[in-house]
């Protein structure tokens, strides 16, 4: 086969003026999923693992709940998730008909994605020498005292890795929201590909920006992680 | 650059592949069929490695004369491709007849080649029969399905700016989703190749309920593909193709699987075969489909 790169000056024919115009909105979406979804992620999974991690023996109602929440949203498959969010809930709630296939599916995403950081925050905080927490109550501090001034700063170094693994895959993973007609990536890779037939220069150009995306991110978390000197 | 270079060396070698097809599965004894697991009743799976439809059977007979003319017996191998893949898949040999749903347009045409046509698809809309829907025109600010990775979706974008409709468009991930859209009431209508409604419809818990209706959006001739620059090989076909137009053996096939209650459930399309479709068997010709636009 031969290359054929023309067409990203083609006409779509819709509101973007040319293909590769359409690439960069679809980019932007792609970037406005991963983010806000991660937003989400990254608020409610670490109050679901500090709550699951508060008294220090994973025992009481609040910790069983936070529990619950995390088997939930990991033991399903993601994809599975989105559909629930898209097809099942407006069923059962009359009021999520209103939400937009974008919210919908920025939800799915977060929360499946909070699950894994709640994990990481417990695996942190068990990580931990268990006589970090009792040398901090024998100063005398309170649990929140000794979550904020003792036991966290340490875990956000532990799990820095691993949440950097995660922010990585909250791009990748923003791939399903095309499933839920959000024109992402993959959905203009889906599209432009048939209406051009320039299937194999489509998916480079997407891989590409994929590839580059969760480089940054990953830049961006390293670099965090430097200017803390953490590494 | 030098990954891309890399790229363009390996497509130059594939290219320089032979593309005399005939001497290539008589040296084989097999001929691969590429094939769709769900394109309506031009081709589709019924579970077990087993695959039918209307372009699947005029391929059966296209490989019988195939066989005639290298002088043996071929065995079939079946290989599912699907909207993404089937071009690649055609040009670098891993397919030599694909027997799905595929547009014959310009772009394509300098890739691969296609048959004779033998059904010629309308794009049309398929609304809840109580909607009170009957034309394009009564679909603004209505919520509009169409399936992902199809022309349809283009189509309707063209359409809007053109004429000046706004509406929602929602795009299902496959043709299943995008119906249950229309069914839940999610979309107003869904907008797409006229026997994919026609299959959507007849396999629903209750096909009375919705109709298709409304103009002919686009006319698109969907034709069997093979390899280009193969005159002796796309010859077979063609004539295949035209000697079965002739005979009204096409006829015939189009009714069996257009017409008449179909496998798996005995679902019948009903959808008449259409004044394009019947020109097409009346002077056989592989014209992309630019040329029908021009009418």
């Amino acid at each position: 086969m031969s290359w054929h790169w023309e067409f990203l000056f083609d006409d779509p024919g819709g509101a973007d003026p040319t293909y590769w115009q359409w690439l960069f909105s679809a980019w932007g979406w792609t970037l406005a999923v991963a983010g806000l979804a991660w937003c989400v992620a990254l608020v409610v999974g670490v109050a679901i693992g500090l709550v699951r991690t508060w008294r220090g023996d994973d025992k009481g109602w609040a910790a069983g709940l936070a529990t619950a929440w995390v088997e939930l949203f990991r033991n399903i498959p993601l994809l599975v998730q989105v559909f629930l969010w898209y097809h099942v809930l407006p069923m059962l709630f009359p009021v999520f008909r209103h939400f937009s296939p974008f919210l919908l599916a920025v939800m799915a995403i977060g929360l499946f994605t909070s699950a894994r950081i709640a994990e990481q925050v417990r695996s942190g905080m068990g990580a931990l020498a268990k006589g970090q927490r009792a040398a901090a109550t024998a100063l005398g501090l309170s649990t929140g005292q000794s979550f904020r001034y003792v036991l966290l700063p340490q875990v956000g170094r532990i799990m820095w890795p691993a949440l950097t693994s995660e922010a990585m895959s909250i791009v990748k993973n923003s791939s399903v929201a095309f499933a839920v007609s959000v024109s992402e990536l993959t959905l203009f890779a889906m599209q432009a590909q048939e209406e051009t037939s320039r299937g194999i220069e489509v998916y480079l150009l997407v891989t590409g920006l994929y590839a580059f995306t969760a480089f940054m991110v990953y830049a961006l978390m390293t670099g965090i992680a430097a200017k803390a000197k953490w590494a | 650059m030098l990954l891309a270079a890399g790229f363009c060396a390996a497509g130059s070698v594939a290219q320089a592949q032979s593309t005399d097809t005939l001497a290539k599965v008589k040296a084989a004894g097999a001929i691969t069929m590429g094939v769709r697991d769900s394109s309506g009743a031009l081709s589709y799976t019924l579970g077990n490695g087993v695959y039918t439809g209307y372009h699947v059977e005029l391929c059966n007979a296209i490989i019988a004369n195939v066989e005639k003319a290298v002088g043996k017996k071929l065995e079939v191998k079946y290989q599912v491709v699907t909207s993404q893949n089937r071009l690649p898949l055609v040009q670098n040999g891993t397919v030599d007849i694909e027997c799905g749903s595929t547009t014959n347009n310009a772009t394509r045409q300098r890739d691969v080649a296609f048959l004779n046509t033998a059904y010629v698809e309308e794009v049309r809309t398929a609304v809840r029969a109580d909607s009170g829907i009957n034309s394009i025109a009564q679909l603004a600010g209505k919520n509009v399905a169409t399936t992902t990775g199809t022309t349809s979706v283009q189509l309707l974008r063209k359409h809007e700016r053109a004429d000046g409709i706004n509406f929602n468009e929602i795009f299902g991930k496959d043709h299943a989703d995008s119906f249950l859209l229309l069914e839940s009431g999610r979309a107003d209508a869904f907008v797409m190749d006229g026997q994919i409604l026609a299959g959507n419809i007849a396999l629903s818990k209750n096909p009375a309920n919705f109709k298709i209706t409304g103009e002919v959006l686009s006319v698109e001739p969907i034709a069997i593909m093979v390899r280009k620059d193969d005159p002796a090989f796309k010859k077979i076909g063609d004539d295949t193709i035209a000697a079965m137009a002739k005979s009204g053996e096409l006829a015939k096939l189009y009714d069996k699987w257009f017409m008449q209650a179909i496998p798996p459930k005995g679902q019948r399309l009903n959808l008449a075969a259409s004044e394009n479709t019947r020109q097409a068997w009346a002077s056989p010709n592989d014209k992309p489909a630019e040329a029908y636009q021009k009418k």
